[in-house]
């Protein structure tokens, strides 16, 4: 993996009282207050509820957990480290150091999930599942190709899509497992993940769209271009690898309604607007609420409660420095 | 732009950090608006009318000092307090409980309303509903507090 790494003259120590950008700084505090691994959650109360699944769902579960193995193995080995050579400040570097780490973290809390609830026959067969499904391996290598790429934009277009989008087929499961009261310290965990990639979405997002800010107009048409290009190409894929998970339990129209509402998501972290209408992106509440509790709280100006508006709901107040 | 006043008449006041999704919202949305400084060398900026907060939530350990550093200083100024009608959140549902957290936090604290919450740059529709709502708002306001 030397190929596409480029040596720095010489090295130089990092300053962290000369900031560039403070951006690293937030986020860098952000990362390491948000670390976790995944000892702290407690997977083996959920071993009950794994016995309440049919085999299919269990089959289908494992699946999606190799899934996002692969992606997470695939973020923090070769994409969050291939952004560090391209880096404006040393801090950026430092920064991708503690993705790609976390990276490795998300990949090893899903060999916890199964370790804690499954046999490792079963575990095998899941693996070989990834293995030879074609449109996992294929989103994995359209990714890849970016990284071994050697424009420092693009790479980061690939991996802000990786982050923001391609894990959100797989997420949907634990959301819907929780929003049915089941495997729900499973779910924790994954909210852990998706608290993470949220981050490192941002992030990468907004160092791509800081490159940008020096170059051409013509070179940004074209980088936008690529954007929406790459994001097509990858959400034909991700249809096709939904259906092949979802289609025996007739959940695939529900995902997809995910897929369209993480894809804009993506889009707006590179600094895009959204693709897909709001026809398409009508997430089902419930998993909606699974992602974040309060979400479907109706703050919708007037609607839903006459003439009166709604105040936030209870929330602890005390834990701000208010001065007042 | 009211650059170096410190004072503003605008019906929508609004934070957004360097990475400027709150901003690019406030863009589309079109209306007159002015933005909290984002540095603590800038003058502060005061608040003549009554107005809508909108800001991001950045949120830190478990919830905790979420909202930015800069609105907290802005709201310090009871001048501002006093004007302050309703806010409206921007933040990411990925953050899970803490999604919009600091505008849940200033509604309680300073009594009133949430009136709506999107995610990062908002879409199409968010635009429509805020740009839609604030203009009801403003005119039930002038008609139950003349
Ligand atoms: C370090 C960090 C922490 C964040 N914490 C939260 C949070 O607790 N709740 C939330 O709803 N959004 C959170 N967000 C999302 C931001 O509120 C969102 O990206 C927003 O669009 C940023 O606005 P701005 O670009 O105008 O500063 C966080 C983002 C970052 C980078
Ligand atoms: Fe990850
Ligand atoms: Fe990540």
């Amino acid at each position: 993996m030397t190929e596409g790494v480029k040596l720095h003259g010489h090295v130089e120590a990092i300053n962290w009282n000369r900031i560039q950008d403070e951006k690293d700084v937030e986020v860098w505090n952000r990362l390491v207050n948000n670390f976790w691994i995944p000892e702290k959650i407690p997977l083996s109360n959920d071993v009950q509820s794994w016995n309440t699944l049919t085999q299919e769902e269990q089959t289908l579960t494992m699946r999606v957990f190799t899934g996002l193995t692969l992606l997470d193995t695939l973020q923090g080995t070769v994409g969050a480290v291939s952004l560090i050579p391209d880096s404006i400040t040393q801090h950026e570097e430092a920064v991708y150091t503690n993705i790609a780490f976390m990276e490795s973290v998300h990949a090893k809390s899903y060999s916890s999930i199964f370790s804690t609830l499954c046999s490792s026959k079963e575990i095998d067969e899941a693996f070989r599942w990834s293995l030879e499904n074609e449109n996992l391996q294929k989103k994995a290598q359209i990714v890849e190709s970016y990284y071994h790429g050697d424009d420092p934009l693009k790479k980061k277009v690939a991996s802000t899509l990786l982050e923001s989008f391609l894990f959100y087929s797989g997420f949907y499961l634990p959301m819907y497992w929780s929003s049915r009261a089941k495997l729900t310290n499973t779910a924790d965990l994954i909210r852990l993940i998706i608290r993470d990639e949220a981050v490192h979405g941002y992030y990468i997002g907004y160092k791509y769209q800081k490159g940008l800010e020096k170059l051409s107009e013509e070179r940004r048409a074209e980088l936008k271009e690529y954007t929406f290009e790459l994001m097509y190409e990858l959400y034909e894929n991700e249809v096709q690898y939904t259906h092949d998970l979802y289609d025996g339990v007739g959940l695939s129209e529900d995902v997809k309604k995910f897929l369209h509402y993480n894809a804009n998501k993506a889009l707006m972290n590179l600094g895009y607007e959204a693709m897909f209408p709001s026809s398409v992106t009508d997430v089902n509440p419930s998993i909606l609420s699974a992602l974040s509790p309060n979400a479907d709280e109706n703050h919708d100006f007037f609607s839903g409660s006459g003439s009166s508006y709604v105040i936030g709901k209870a929330v602890n107040t005390e834990d701000e420095d208010w001065d007042f | 732009m009211p650059d170096a006043a410190t004072t503003t008449s605008s019906r929508l006041i609004y934070f957004s950090s360097a990475s400027g999704n709150t901003a690019r919202f406030v863009e589309k949305l079109g209306a007159e608006a002015a933005r909290i400084p984002l540095y603590a060398r800038d003058p502060e900026l005061t608040a003549q009318e009554p107005f809508v907060l909108l800001l991001p939530t950045y949120g830190g350990e478990e919830g905790k000092h979420s909202i930015p550093p800069q609105v907290l200083r802005f709201l310090k100024q009871e001048q501002n307090r006093k004007n302050l009608r309703g806010v409206i959140g921007a933040g990411n549902t990925n953050f899970g409980t803490a999604y919009c957290l600091a505008a849940r936090k200033i509604s309680a604290k300073c009594d009133v309303p949430l009136l709506y919450r999107f995610e990062l740059m908002g879409t199409p529709d968010d635009v429509h509903n805020v740009s839609q709502g604030l203009e009801e708002f403003w005119k039930h306001l002038s008609r139950s507090r003349p």
